[in-house]
């Protein structure tokens, strides 16, 4: 399929090139010829490949139901503009811009996506996109542990537990070495064990997330930043709810010189899980060890603005085993995605849509607590999600609501043995009070089946 | 063919446009943020633009204007693939049923994803010759680098951990070494031989108790197939280091042959090359990691795993009668290379790729896409080098030296001059070994009418060195702007707007 030669076409090909057949022209040894036929799934007409799809498509029955998931992945409105935009052929079948001259607008654009993530995080610089959240911060963490010649990471657990463990895997690869700092009753990072910590030097980097896993706006205080400055710690702040940071204080703002975060609430689907785009920023200082592509401004030839790829003597295709990361692709059409979302939103609209985050998580954790027997888990001042005690087994209370056609939130006891009865739950603009008065209203039953009553 | 008509009028940043509380009303007018949290956990400003949603399209429309893709014209960019993307593809994805199902929805809830994992994944098993395959892996180096984790692991369980090398051909791409030392491993450099191939005396030369992998594109980056691939497999596997397949290349073999027959116990793919997902100016990409055999228990969690249904609802296909969960619970894995489980809206894309074609569909896909690069390989012989003349796969290399010694002229001049009469540029001073080095693939769904006009443009082109070479060192010329400095750009690095 998708191949448009004729059988006339194909016979003067094979003449022009001199062989016989295709067979002749690949000429594969008999040892490697294939011994047995190839096993995939059958060709199909083109209606047909619908049909299956729809018929793949209906199983998945979550994609309709009552959803208090997010815990890095957030289901926010996308205006359909979006869509009109970024799918338009020039940029969807375009490949990385290496040919300046006829990319420009895809470069325009990518430094415009740099230029937005500079302004939301605080930062001097970022960078053109990377795989993911958890892959920046792998990224990230590479950086500091360059700059400062260090082979010890200090991590909040308070650090998406998947971000966590990927940094672990890449790790690994390093022979790097992972330490963990607590959270506190309140469900932030315990500043105190990071002051401690950082004390003997010989940290790269310490990692906060804000809003952290549970939720809450977790960020080093001042007495916490100066021991981390002092023992020339780099601060490093992952941003998994991106959406977080149109109104809450910038990273900058607290100290922090990497950060490292997941866009895909910017217009991004949830799509299972991908794709998404990461994205790392960083003061001024760590420019050159910054992994990925950077897009820069310049002029032609007759002195008119243009764009490019630059500071490539950073990346792999030239530096080789010597690069600053592996990385060759990046998401570049989901930065682009993120970028027009965030043209569209502009500022009164991400406010807006902040706001309307805070108010309906705040509708939310009300109505879930008041169920008898339910309780938030933390204190401290949250985003969009929160943790909630169920006080008995989290797992058997969301399937239980599952069967009432409801995801209630994400179950910690998968990743915190600690908060086997917690779950996160998460409440955005696209929430509506109907979700929440349902919710409410099945963990007053779930919550009766539970105690026996 | 003639070239796509840029519009030259300067373009605006957005954060010049827009007046602040031109505001879209996709939601509703918020509370002001201090009645939610303290004001001093609240930023003071935002200073980001509110423009129109007009003004938004007006701008991005613009913008893809200034922009080259395939679906514009020829696009012969050698070790990219840039075929063409089947529409039908981003259809599929699309569906809300896929697009909307949030990654932590229960395994029960989300059968249908996961049996378009489960399908992709048994189907490039059996395409590849490989044991399993984890769609975990972003992109194509994602993917190398978990496979060399692999290694990593895998020699660390045998007790050699002494095994630090990685060699890797001259003709390798970059991400190759690159990948190897984000795990730690010693990079060897492998001299190609007189034929363009991996020289398996030179390899011989350097395999040892301290070889762990070997890294090789087949064909290679040359267009070359590396027909002594079974005696080197041998050669290291009899070192005891594993082989590596980097798929790249896959388009030049899919249907034909399998790594796994050639004895590869690790590699990779980039579905975003061989399985028409579209490159999107650079990525989403998706990089499924294929390994033998005595690798599975390594490959990054989750895994999709299937079992029997125990009611006897069935459908048209045999995956029909399984049901299927995320493994997470695999003690020896590398662990989770990413946040979620995988570009899963590439795995939908790569399916439909391949329910499009079925086997015999993607067997000749690959024929075809060597007949291509064979046919313009023997008409641009006629007028430039082609420094290794024989049966090439899916791309090929030509020379610009000669040429340059005789007119001035170089590849970057002719990329340039191909830019200005509709082409996009083919890969350029790409591999490292061939001097002035263009190196060209033009993939399957590109017809032979499209092939012959590439190479009249390009005949003209090289006439054109001699007659006229300032014409093309001023190339491009129909293009929004001219060459472009780089010098600059790299020396007062200016990588993003500031207000005044």
């Amino acid at each position: 399929m998708y191949t448009p030669h004729t059988q006339r076409d194909v016979a003067q090909m094979l003449d022009a090139v001199g062989v016989s057949s295709l067979e002749d022209l690949l000429r594969i040894p008999d040892e490697l010829a294939l011994k047995e036929p190839i096993d995939v799934v059958p060709a199909l007409p083109e209606y047909l490949i619908a049909r299956r799809f729809d018929a793949l498509a209906k199983k998945n029955t979550g994609a309709n139901f009552r959803s208090f998931l997010g815990a890095g992945a957030y289901r926010h409105y996308v205006p359909p503009a979006i869509g009109a935009l970024a799918m338009r052929g020039e940029f969807l079948t375009a490949y990385t811009p290496y040919q300046a001259e006829v990319s420009q607008g895809y470069l325009q654009a990518i430094y415009e996506w740099q230029t937005y993530i500079c302004l939301l995080t605080g930062m001097d610089i970022a960078n053109a996109s990377v795989y993911d959240g958890a892959t920046a911060l792998a990224e990230g963490a590479i950086m500091a542990l360059n700059a400062t010649g260090r082979r010890k990471l200090l991590v909040s657990r308070a650090v998406h537990p998947n971000y966590r463990a990927v940094l672990k895997t890449y790790c690994d690869g390093l022979d790097v070495e992972i330490d963990e700092i607590a959270y506190t009753a309140e469900g932030v990072t315990d500043a105190e064990a990071v002051r401690k910590g950082v004390a003997g030097k010989d940290y790269a980097a310490v990692v906060l997330q804000s809003p952290n896993f549970f939720g809450n706006v977790d960020v080093l205080p001042s007495q916490a930043l100066d021991a981390v400055n002092d023992s020339d710690t780099i601060a490093v702040a992952v941003v998994a709810e991106a959406l977080a940071l149109a109104a809450l204080a910038t990273p900058a703002s607290w100290g922090a010189q990497i950060v490292v975060g997941e866009a895909q609430s910017f217009g991004v689907p949830v799509a299972y899980g991908g794709p998404y785009a990461g994205f790392i920023a960083s003061t001024n200082e760590h420019m050159r060890r910054i992994p990925g592509r950077l897009v820069g401004k310049t002029v032609d030839n007759a002195g008119r603005t243009a764009y490019v790829l630059t500071l490539q003597a950073r990346e792999q295709h030239i530096r080789r085993e010597r690069a600053t990361s592996n990385i060759c692709t990046n998401q570049a059409h989901c930065a682009l995605i993120a970028t027009i979302y965030l043209a569209l939103m502009g500022k009164t609209g991400l406010r807006d849509a902040a706001a309307l985050n805070f108010e309906r998580s705040r509708q939310l954790a009300t109505a879930v607590s008041s169920v008898d027997g339910i309780d938030l888990k933390f204190a401290a001042p949250f985003f969009n999600e929160f943790v909630v005690d169920f006080h008995q087994n989290a797992a058997a209370v969301l399937a239980a609501l599952e069967e009432r056609g409801i995801l209630g939130g994400v179950d910690l006891g998968r990743f915190y043995p600690e908060l086997a009865t917690c779950v996160v739950m998460t409440a955005t603009e696209l929430t509506t009070t109907a979700d929440v008065d349902a919710l409410a209203s099945a963990l007053t039953e779930v919550d009766r089946v539970g105690a026996g009553v | 063919m003639s070239a796509p008509v840029f519009d030259r009028t300067a373009s605006p940043l957005i954060f010049d446009l827009g007046q602040e509380g031109r505001a879209n009303r996709y939601v509703e007018g918020g509370k002001p943020l201090d009645r939610f949290v303290p004001k001093s956990l609240l930023r003071d400003d935002l200073p980001l633009p509110d423009n129109s949603e007009l003004d938004v399209v007006r701008h991005y429309t613009r913008l893809s204007q200034r922009t080259f893709g395939i679906d514009l014209g020829f696009y012969p960019l050698g070790s990219c693939t840039m075929k063409y993307n089947p529409r039908i593809n981003d259809a599929m994805a699309g569906k809300p049923e896929f697009a909307d199902l949030h990654p932590f929805v229960p395994d029960a809830l989300a059968q249908g994803a996961l049996q378009v994992m489960y399908e992709l994944e048994r189907s490039l098993s059996s395409l590849f010759g490989m044991a399993a395959f984890s769609l975990n892996p972003a992109a194509g180096a994602h993917a190398e680098l978990g496979a060399l984790l692999i290694a990593k692991r895998y020699f660390r369980d045998r007790g050699e951990v002494q095994r630090d090398k990685v060699i890797v051909p001259d003709t390798a791409h970059g991400t190759n070494p690159a990948s190897a030392a984000m795990c730690g491993f010693k990079v060897i450099s492998l001299p190609s031989d007189e034929r363009g191939r991996v020289s398996v005396e030179e390899l011989n030369k350097v395999l040892g108790p301290d070889t762990a992998v070997c890294m090789m594109t087949n064909p290679n980056t040359l267009g070359l197939f590396e027909d002594r691939v079974a005696d080197i497999t041998k050669a290291v596997h009899a070192a005891g280091g594993l082989m590596y397949y980097d798929g790249a290349n896959a388009n030049a073999l899919m249907g034909n042959a399998r790594p796994g027959d050639m004895g590869f116990d690790l590699m990779h793919l980039n579905t975003h090359k061989t399985f028409t997902i579209p490159h999107g100016g650079g990525g989403a990409g998706h990089g499924p990691l294929g390994v033998a055999e005595h690798l599975v228990e390594y490959l990054p969690t989750p895994m999709v795993v299937a079992v029997k249904k125990d009611d006897d609802e069935a459908g048209p296909s045999p995956s029909d009668r399984l049901s299927f969960r995320l493994d997470f619970d695999r003690p020896k894995s590398i662990g989770p290379m990413r946040s979620f489980w995988s570009n899963f809206a590439h795995a939908v894309r790569a399916l439909a790729y391949i329910y499009a074609n079925g086997g015999d569909g993607l067997k000749r896909v690959s024929q075809l896409a060597v007949l291509n690069a064979n046919y313009l390989r023997v008409k641009i012989a006629e007028f430039l080098e082609t420094p290794y003349p024989e049966i090439c796969r899916h791309e090929f290399v030509v020379s610009a030296q000669k040429l340059k010694k005789e007119t001035g002229v170089r590849a970057l001049d002719l990329a340039k001059a191909l830019l200005d009469r509709g082409f996009m540029a083919p890969t350029m001073y790409f591999p490292l070994i061939v001097p002035e080095c263009l190196m060209i693939e033009p993939t399957e769904t590109e017809s032979k009418e499209t092939l012959d006009s590439f190479v009249e443009a390009l005949r003209d082109i090289v006439a054109t060195a001699s007659e006229n070479p300032d014409e093309l060192f001023a190339a491009p010329v129909t293009t929004v702007v001219g060459r472009v400095d780089e010098t600059r750009a790299a020396r007062q690095p200016d990588l993003r707007w500031r207000p005044a």
